[in-house]
């Protein structure tokens, strides 16, 4: 036990004799919660749109005010030529076009029809269908406006209720995503640098020569990193608690418990991938190029899972952080308590004893 | 130009020599790109849709039956109160529940006016978004029809009417995958670029090596150029393999100029080279570089538009994005392989990533100093 706590300290001067290092990696986590949290949004608004509208009158007037009146959009330019449509969406400049026909109003008045066309950019095909929805309601209720004399007969009228977030707010998804694929990426590849770079210098021949036992060693060299990470989770829900206002509406204490047990699934697989790396910098690719775009996409905070193929369904049950990231959602969001995340739990325990359990065969392997 | 060239050797030398990294280099993008685009799909269709039809008439059933005919919903639940549907709502099992209270049948039709209310799980956002506007446009085109079936005797003269006709350009199947793939490749070949080269210099630094490198009488820019052309080639390979993949397994293919991709592609690479010379220069060891270029990665990603769009973002934000220069290539490469943008469309973008190729590479230089 003596022996196992000066390990524990020689590790810790390690990390504290290198404050430039060890500044970056506490700072890293609140720079990217305060900037993706306060930044991403799955909201579209401000779309640039262009007007095509080759007969101004009332309703037309009406029509693009009400649309650049609302916060979805702003009115860029006014296009005089068809044909000029093609360039301005090749400029990138706007999302979509709105192009009244000849003789809108009189058109409306008389012949009791007037179309309108909403092109859009469909380079992102799910914005260019929300954008779209947007601008149809819009005219519609300007429609709805022009004649209020006329109540439409057999209306069904739609009434939405948004649940867990009404007021649409990206924090709530995008917080316990970046939660979870922060901590998972720093404390992978702190364990994983770590233990890498005594291999290359050569120093963990010498510790490998020491009567500790290699389980021994490899906890003192996992526990502060532990603290680390534990400090930075803390750090990571103070903000997003205060400044972001994400509430924690289950228990704070089984939060706590079921990150402490996730980044212990993380460290372990920064050991597992030590353990397979001999140099710094494979080690690195390995959890940083390896692991960036994987664990974004796959975790389920960007891309809904359900909508993946089979195969990749399957593959995603293998990233650590989209475990987390469904616990944390349930905690923190919905308020759900342990009935509901016991499974996922024991999915990160089940992991953390795979990964200690090859990277200890392959140490031992290296001492003989 | 010979000491250039001899660098140039030495460097190659080295990258070739590690086949765990070569391999890495090459095999990892390919692998992701062939992967994560079908991760990374957002055409929502399967939208779990909860029912609870409080009505049980021919006309309830009947949209229900439009709801299930449609590809964007899976019918997943049948409860008999609202209490039933919460809890599988809870269970993440539905996204969206549909309440057609009794007398829904009856209301429309003697009063001519009725109700319905969606239930969106908006934890999800996009794909709550959507769903809600799925299940309207099926809602209102019901209601259209049996508007149409009853106004065959007209009470009343017409209503003037709107008539909205949404035409998507460019993308006319709505396939998300070739919206994310070009932006997934950007994303690849600058980690080629940029992380590499900046963990070789403070790879040479902490193996010593640059010492010896710095009692030569080798300049400051010739040692620049000289970490800097391998990994360009390298980012350019991988982009052309890259686009290659993309034509073959998406069957996507550059609408526009292949050349002028390639051309901005070479400015920006250089640019992002330079960034990681940069940070190469300040950190000391690779675990500091590693962390840094994390942070950039991560900002280039999530800041760069590749999936959520750059003018929802507060205006802070949308300052960052224009000092990201991923956020320039990954508009590029979609305006180039989706709308076939010309050189003249994307100019100021050009503009744009030269004047930071330029910034970053003379501050590598500059900052990178000869003695310890």
């Amino acid at each position: 036990m003596k022996q196992f706590i000066i390990f524990v300290r020689k590790e810790f001067f390690h990390i504290f004799r290198d404050p430039k290092t060890l500044i970056i990696i506490i700072g890293l986590p609140i720079i990217q919660i305060l900037t993706f949290g306060f930044a991403l949004t799955n909201e579209v608004k401000n779309s640039k749109i262009a007007v095509l509208n080759p007969t101004i009158d009332e309703t037309t007037t009406k029509i693009i005010d009400r649309l650049n009146a609302s916060r979805f959009f702003e009115v860029q330019e006014s296009i005089k030529n068809p044909k000029e449509l093609d360039a301005a969406f090749k400029s990138g400049k706007i999302r979509m076009a709105v192009v009244f026909q000849n003789n809108f109003q009189e058109s409306l008045q008389h012949s009791k029809k007037a179309d309108i066309q909403l092109v859009a950019d469909a380079s992102d095909p799910n914005i260019a269908t929300i954008v779209m929805n947007y601008a149809s309601s819009i005219i519609s209720d300007v429609q709805n406006e022009l004649n209020p004399n006329f109540s439409i007969p057999y209306q069904i009228n739609i009434a939405t209720r948004l649940f867990y977030n009404p007021q649409q707010i990206g924090a709530y998804s995008f917080v316990p995503g970046i939660m979870a694929m922060v901590l998972l990426l720093i404390s992978t590849m702190m364990t994983s640098l770590a233990i890498v770079r005594e291999k290359e210098l050569g120093s963990m021949e010498l510790l490998l020569a020491s009567p500790m036992k290699p389980l021994v060693l490899i906890l003192s060299k996992v526990i502060p990193y532990m603290l680390i990470s534990l400090f930075n989770w803390l750090i990571i829900v103070i903000l997003s608690v205060w400044l972001m206002d994400v509430p924690i509406k289950g228990s704070f204490a089984l939060l706590f418990f079921v990150s402490l047990v996730f980044i212990i699934a993380a460290l372990a697989l920064g050991l597992f991938i030590s353990s397979i790396t001999d140099s710094q910098q494979v080690a690195m690719m390995i959890s940083l190029m390896g692991m960036l775009l994987p664990t974004l996409i796959l975790s389920g905070f960007m891309f809904p899972i359900e909508n993946m193929p089979i195969p990749l369904q399957v593959m995603s049950n293998i990233v650590p952080s989209k475990w987390y990231y469904t616990i944390v959602k349930d905690i923190m969001i919905k308020g759900l308590g342990i009935k509901a995340i016991w499974k996922e739990t024991f999915v990160l325990i089940g992991m953390t004893l795979f990964f200690i359990t090859i990277s200890l065969k392959k140490f031992k392997l290296r001492i003989s | 130009m010979r000491t250039i060239i001899f660098l140039l050797e030495k460097e190659f030398a080295q990258i070739f020599r590690n086949s765990a990294i070569l391999r890495i280099i090459f095999v990892m993008p390919i692998i992701q790109l062939i992967m994560l685009p079908l991760a990374a799909d957002y055409e929502v269709k399967s939208i779990n849709c909860g029912i609870i039809d409080h009505d049980h008439s021919p006309y309830s059933r009947k949209l229900i039956a439009q709801i299930e005919a449609s590809t964007y919903f899976k019918l997943v639940d049948y409860e008999q109160n609202i209490t039933g549907a919460m809890t599988n709502f809870e269970k993440d099992k539905s996204d969206i529940i549909l309440e057609i209270p009794a007398h829904f049948e009856r209301d429309l039709i003697k009063e001519e006016k009725s109700n319905l209310l969606i239930v969106v799980n908006a934890v999800n956002g996009v794909k709550g978004n959507l769903g809600a506007a799925y299940i309207s446009g099926i809602i209102r085109t019901f209601n259209q029809n049996i508007r149409m079936d009853w106004m065959n005797f007209p009470k009343m003269s017409p209503v003037p009417e709107i008539k909205i006709a949404p035409i998507p350009w460019y993308n006319k199947l709505m396939s998300y995958k070739n919206f994310m793939v070009p932006g997934i490749l950007v994303i690849l070949v600058t980690m080629v670029g940029s992380f590499l080269s900046s963990l070789n210099i403070v790879h040479e630094k902490e193996a010593g090596t640059i010492e010896q490198i710095n009692v030569t009488p080798i300049k400051k820019h010739h040692f620049i150029l000289g970490k800097l052309i391998p990994f360009w080639i390298l980012g350019i390979v991988v982009l052309a393999i890259g686009l290659l993949i993309s034509y073959i397994i998406y069957g996507i293919f550059p609408v526009g100029n292949i050349f002028l991709l390639f051309s901005f592609a070479a400015v920006y690479l250089v640019g992002t080279l330079g960034l990681g010379l940069l940070v190469s220069n300040f950190a000391d060891t690779q675990q500091q570089a590693m962390f840094f270029s994390f942070l950039l990665m991560m900002v280039f990603i999530l800041l760069g538009g590749l999936y959520t769009p750059i003018e929802s973002m507060p205006d802070w934000a949308i300052m960052i994005t224009k000092f990201n220069p991923a956020a320039y290539f990954i508009e590029v490469i979609r305006m180039i392989v989706l709308k076939g943008s010309g050189l003249k469309d994307i100019l100021p973008h050009f503009f744009a990533i030269s004047c930071f190729a330029v910034v970053f590479n003379v501050l590598a230089i500059w900052s990178y100093k000869k003695q310890v």
